[in-house]
């Protein structure tokens, strides 16, 4: 069990690095999905697996904008853990499945810690904000400080705890697994296409011409797809 | 003579190694972000090293005073922010009074929020990313695909941030003007054009890329011909056409990450359990 956690840690800690680039710091969007789960991918062992994940990831996550006070699902650390179990996995059929599937799922648990971490800054600012009406020298970095800590934290132990309830999820399912590869695969591939087409319909809504030029790039790109086969 | 009245004799320049420690903690600005006072105590850590040129420095009553002021509530898209961070930097070291600065640090929030979320996290940021799956659609190996998606937005995002510190600085009160130049007015509309066409572009050559790349073990040929067949892509532009017109139509009721985690497990029960 130990040597097992112990060669979780790595990437554990890059989950860590990745959660608080989210929001906290510096916001340079490394923690985007095709950057966090070929990173995981690499760490895992196997950097191409962890880049398709992230392509695949990177296509659902298009229509999340993280706007201010709306919660969103947190993709730096679920991505960290897609690419690397797509990578543990990536010789059975439905490995990029159950990988995908368990880093939404992580998204989703990582927006609400993202929650519970705002509303702890809120309950610390609460008890600092009479010093903080006093201007005194030193209580807005602490807070910064503070806050900065806690998201390393959550998103150290987001990315671990993921990794320790999915791995053997993912072990179990892909035993069980009957599918083939490529009917899975296409499923996968529609229905990330599906939400990144229409996160993209939806951000050019009022802009005059912008369907068309959907429509031009869509013929492009089929013809570069047929010109290369 | 009062502490604001003396603050006004102050000379508007800001000394290199402020800016720069402005700089690095604007790429901190939201880490005590709360649904209280939202980026308040963040942009008052940006202004405080700006604050200490303030007459009676750290911890003086100039400086408690503005501090107090810039670490209230405040929202805004995190990189604009830099816009608002130079510009009270400025009316705090020009010794404005402080009602004008309170008003017009209320007025900033709302053009600084709809012009960055519409022009980074709806423009720039899409753009960024569909680059990166037209780059990995067009077969680009792992790093270059990273390169890609990390030189771009970067390039974007640091600039911007850069840009504004100083476009605030430089307008202080009167910066509103700079948010007004053609780059920022029509930005959004031209990058809005650009992220469809890059989408209709990267889509089918991203799924093609999927398909085939997702079987990197020894797959028997006979197999690997059927993953990258016509048959198979077609079925999955089809498949994502149908799902994706739903989505739209269905357009603020559902998110699609939600419909893409019912829609695997369903697949993985299905296939486990036949």
């Amino acid at each position: 069990m130990m040597p097992e956690l112990l060669s979780l840690l790595p990437v554990a800690i890059v989950g860590a690095v990745l959660g608080l680039d989210v929001v906290s710091f510096p916001q340079a969007m490394i923690s985007r999905p095709i950057v966090a789960a070929t990173l995981g991918g690499a760490l895992a062992g196997d950097i191409t697996s962890g880049l398709v994940a992230g392509a695949v990831l990177e296509l659902i996550a298009l229509e999340m904008l993280p706007v201010g006070a709306s919660r969103y699902p947190e993709w730096g650390t679920a991505s960290v853990v897609g690419g690397a179990m797509a990578a543990e996995f990536y010789a059975l059929p439905g490995a990029a499945v159950v990988a995908i599937f368990a880093s939404i799922a992580t998204a989703w648990a990582g927006g609400w810690s993202m929650y519970g971490l705002r509303r702890l800054n809120g309950v610390w600012v609460r008890r600092e904000l009479g010093m903080l009406e006093e201007g005194r020298p030193g209580t807005v970095t602490a807070l910064q400080l503070r806050g900065l800590t806690a998201d390393l934290a959550r998103g150290f132990l987001l990315t671990l705890i993921a990794l320790l309830v999915w791995l053997p999820f993912a072990a179990w399912v892909l035993s069980h697994w009957s599918l083939g590869r490529t009917p899975s695969h296409v499923v996968l591939a529609a229905v990330a296409a599906a939400v990144a087409g229409s996160a993209a319909w939806r951000i050019s809504q009022g802009v005059s011409m912008a369907r068309w030029y959907f429509l031009g790039g869509l013929v492009a790109g089929i013809a570069i797809l047929v010109l290369r086969r | 003579m009062s502490a604001r009245t003396a603050v006004a004799a102050v000379s508007p320049r800001l000394p290199l190694r402020t800016r720069l420690v402005m700089f690095t903690r604007l790429l901190a600005i939201q880490a005590s972000w709360n649904y209280e006072l939202m980026l308040g105590p963040g942009l008052g850590f940006c202004i405080e090293p700006a604050l200490r040129l303030l007459p009676g420095g750290r911890g003086g009553a100039a400086y408690r005073e503005a501090l107090a002021r810039q670490s209230r509530y405040f929202n805004a898209q995190p990189y604009f922010a830099a816009v608002a961070v130079g510009a009270l930097a400025r009316a705090e070291l020009d010794g404005h009074p402080p009602e004008q600065i309170e008003r017009f640090r209320t007025a900033m929030c709302g053009p600084l929020g709809s012009l960055g979320d519409r022009l980074v996290w709806a423009g720039w940021l899409p753009f960024s990313a569909l680059l990166a799956l037209l780059a990995f659609g067009l077969r680009a190996d792992a790093p270059l695909v990273v390169l890609v998606f990390l030189v771009v937005y970067n390039a974007g995002h640091l600039a911007l941030r850069i840009w504004g510190l100083r476009a605030g600085w430089e307008g202080g009160l009167r910066v509103a003007s700079s948010l007004g130049g053609p780059l920022l007015r029509r930005g959004p509309a031209v990058l809005s054009r650009a992220v469809m066409a890059l989408a209709g572009m990267a889509l089918p050559l991203a799924i093609w890329r999927v398909l085939r790349g997702l079987p990197v073990p020894p797959v028997p040929e006979s197999e690997m011909v059927r993953a990258v067949g016509g048959v198979a892509i077609a079925s999955a532009m089809l498949m994502a056409a149908i799902l994706g017109a739903v989505l739209v139509r269905l357009h603020s009721r559902v998110e699609g990450w939600r419909v893409a985690l019912v829609v695997l497990a369903v697949l993985i029960i299905y296939s486990v359990a036949r």
